[in-house]
């Protein structure tokens, strides 16, 4: 059970995290047209991740609340990985962040569906369509970014050198990833990343931008080692259900 | 001429129907330009009083949304359910709000 | 065709026939260079005010106590800024373009409510937002659906539909704050003394003091007087305020024998202090909007570069 849980944790909270990110961009986007699409894929993101919560609270079955696991855990027992903790330094970098994890989650939850559990099939099933979405927008986004102006292709290079190294966390099975694949019911990451390589080399080739070479490789994430930036997610985030306990809003 | 041209181009019509209302999508006709893509919109589609306003469109200036994305294009309605003010609890005794 | 153009008592004449007809004047109409002007500054004050109105909310969205809260939340901007959108193309068909409009509005030459100049400072301002700035602005919205311009009416219509949820999302927080523990009850009523008198500004000076709603009632571009608007607002406000255990900060405030409400004195001074910029946050809610446009230059500059392209 605790393993099951750890798995699911491990899907919502990229969710989460990722959403967090998105939240943070409200009324800071380009245009108008983009703020509302960027706050679109945030209430996807969300929607998905409290689905999970939900469903851990009750398979756990100590009385917690779905807003239990996003609101009162700490730092070391959220299992996102890195990638989508990371911040919001220019659109560059939101978007190459959203396109790499988009094309994860497009192979991710295509595979889900496929899972003997029928709580993450039903959610492949949700998710999909949303993801579809989101994956086609931000590989138009990248096109754009890499295949517009000489002033856009440097940055988004730049962000994708930057956001290269924490690429690759998805395909490295946790343990709890590991035990779910044997059991026939978690993803098995090995499809995903060919088919997410496949993907990203062709949208990049699209967008005249490379992909950085021999990168050494981040990851701990998915173990509940962080970079110093969910901390401040967190305390964020929590800051009401940690001031107020006992509150409900 | 192209042959596919010899009676001329398609061009969408939208109509008003009282005045302050939003134009909508009644039809298509044919037509060489747009002076004469208003008249035959007029004869075509206001014959009975229709509208109070009218607009054409190149038909190939329309951009669609294909039947096959719409699955994952458009949000399923029983999602985001919180956007509606029924989703919220009132305390007894609002009357309306 | 080969007519005589009409001379311009003529156009008036059937200009002001229409405004008397209910009829709607549309883009392509002929109309009065002032009502231009009128609409113009109207409609673009609007627009920006959904679009600056994003931001003291959009301080908690990262900070919302639940995640139902929080999707709530985001959505709600999301429709504000959808709205400026709206409304932004409603005031396009005037001849002005969006980009021209926003410059106007970081030049200082436009304005936008001024009730966003006040900071949100607790959770409870998300309800008192909803509940108190949106309730305002929904009342003067629901009017405007009457308007004479038929692009800005039907941009109401969507937006008052949109809206809806707006408000009661609101009255909810503040409502389940009161009912729970008293930290919360204190926050909520702080939020209520901080939020209702600016809330009663929105409506704008006394009818005898407004230079603007003269000619914009004579062609029903305004369909109800700041005052009678004003007075709407509070006849619905204070009921709810007292239902949930909720005290309206007016000191002078008084229950009339017909069950209306009159309100005391609001303080002027303080609103033309806000509207000439010296309010708590004008200069933070200006530069972050200039900062996040220029940030976007390049963005919006490889789109377009990106879309000649592809054609």
């Amino acid at each position: 059970m605790e393993t099951k849980i750890n798995y699911y944790l491990q899907i919502a909270d990229n969710a989460l995290i990722l959403s967090h990110r998105l939240s943070e961009y409200s009324s800071h986007g380009p245009f108008l047209e983009e703020d509302l699409a960027n706050t679109n894929v945030a209430l996807d993101l969300i929607g998905i991740a409290e689905s999970i919560y939900n469903e851990c609270a009750r398979i756990e079955g100590k009385g917690r609340i779905g807003d239990d696991f996003p609101y009162r855990r700490g730092e070391h027992e959220f299992y996102n990985c890195l990638l989508v903790e990371q911040p919001n330094r220019d659109f560059a970098f939101i978007m190459v962040r959203q396109f790499l994890t988009d094309a994860f989650n497009f192979y991710f939850y295509s595979e889900m569906i496929k899972s003997k559990d029928e709580f993450l099939k039903s959610i492949g099933f949700k998710a999909i369509k949303q993801v579809t979405y989101h994956l086609r927008r931000s590989s138009e986004w990248m096109i754009r970014l890499g295949a517009g102006t000489e002033l856009a292709n440097g940055k988004t290079q730049f962000a994708l050198d930057t956001l290269w190294r924490y690429s690759q966390e998805f395909f490295v099975p946790s343990e709890a990833e590991s035990a779910m694949i044997i059991a026939g019911v978690g993803v098995d990451l090995q499809v995903v990343k060919d088919q997410w390589f496949q993907k990203v080399r062709e949208i990049l080739y699209m967008a005249h931008l490379s992909i950085p070479e021999n990168q050494f490789q981040l990851n701990g994430g998915k173990q509940g080692k962080h970079s110093e930036n969910l901390g401040f997610i967190l305390t964020e985030m929590q800051f009401l259900p940690s001031k107020y306990p006992d509150a409900k809003w | 001429m192209e042959a596919a041209e010899s009676q001329g181009q398609l061009w969408e019509v939208f109509i008003q129907s009282k005045p302050g209302q939003a134009y909508k999508h009644v039809g298509s006709v044919h037509a060489f330009d747009k002076d004469l893509a208003v008249e035959n919109a007029r004869d075509i589609y206001t014959r009975r009083g229709e509208g109070t306003g009218l607009w054409v469109v190149p038909g190939k200036e329309i951009v669609a949304v294909t039947i096959n994305e719409a699955e994952y294009f458009f949000e399923p309605i029983d999602e985001k359910i919180y956007r509606h003010p029924t989703f919220y609890d009132l305390p007894e005794g609002v009357k309306q709000m | 065709m080969s007519t005589i153009a009409p001379s311009k008592e003529q156009l008036l004449a059937e200009f002001e026939s229409k405004i008397a007809a209910e009829m709607k004047i549309e883009p392509r109409d002929w109309m009065p260079d002032e009502y231009r002007q009128h609409l113009i500054r109207q409609i673009s004050q609007h627009a920006h005010s959904e679009v600056i109105g994003m931001q003291p909310e959009g301080n908690w969205i990262t900070r919302a106590p639940s995640l139902r809260s929080k999707k709530i939340l985001l959505a709600k901007i999301q429709d504000e800024g959808g709205h400026g959108l709206y409304l932004y193309s409603a005031a396009e068909t005037l001849g002005v373009s969006r980009e021209q409009y926003i410059q106007w509005l970081h030049e200082g030459k436009a304005k936008y409510s001024s009730v966003f100049n006040y900071p949100a400072l607790n959770w409870a301002d998300i309800g008192a937002i909803g509940w108190l700035v949106d309730g305002a602005a929904i009342t003067n919205q629901v009017s405007l659906q009457r308007t004479s311009y038929g692009p800005y009416s039907r941009a109401m219509v969507k937006i008052c539909k949109e809206e809806s949820f707006h408000q009661r999302q609101g009255y909810e927080i503040m409502w389940k704050m009161m009912e729970g523990t008293k930290d919360q009850q204190q926050m909520a009523q702080d939020a209520l003394n901080r939020w209702w008198w600016p809330a009663l500004m929105m409506f704008g000076p006394h009818d005898n003091e407004s230079a603007n709603t003269s000619n914009a009632m004579k062609w029903k571009i305004k369909r109800e007087s700041n005052d009678q608007l004003r007075e709407k607002f509070i006849n619905k406000t204070i009921p709810q305020a007292e239902l949930i255990g909720l005290k309206v900060p007016d000191a002078n405030l008084q229950l009339l024998e017909d069950g209306t409400y009159k309100h005391g004195d609001i303080n002027w001074d303080e609103f033309w202090e806000v509207v000439k910029g010296n309010g708590p946050c004008n200069q933070q809610r200006l530069e972050h909007h200039k900062r996040a446009h220029d940030n976007g230059a390049w963005v919006r500059e490889t789109a377009y570069v990106a879309g000649l392209n592809q054609k």
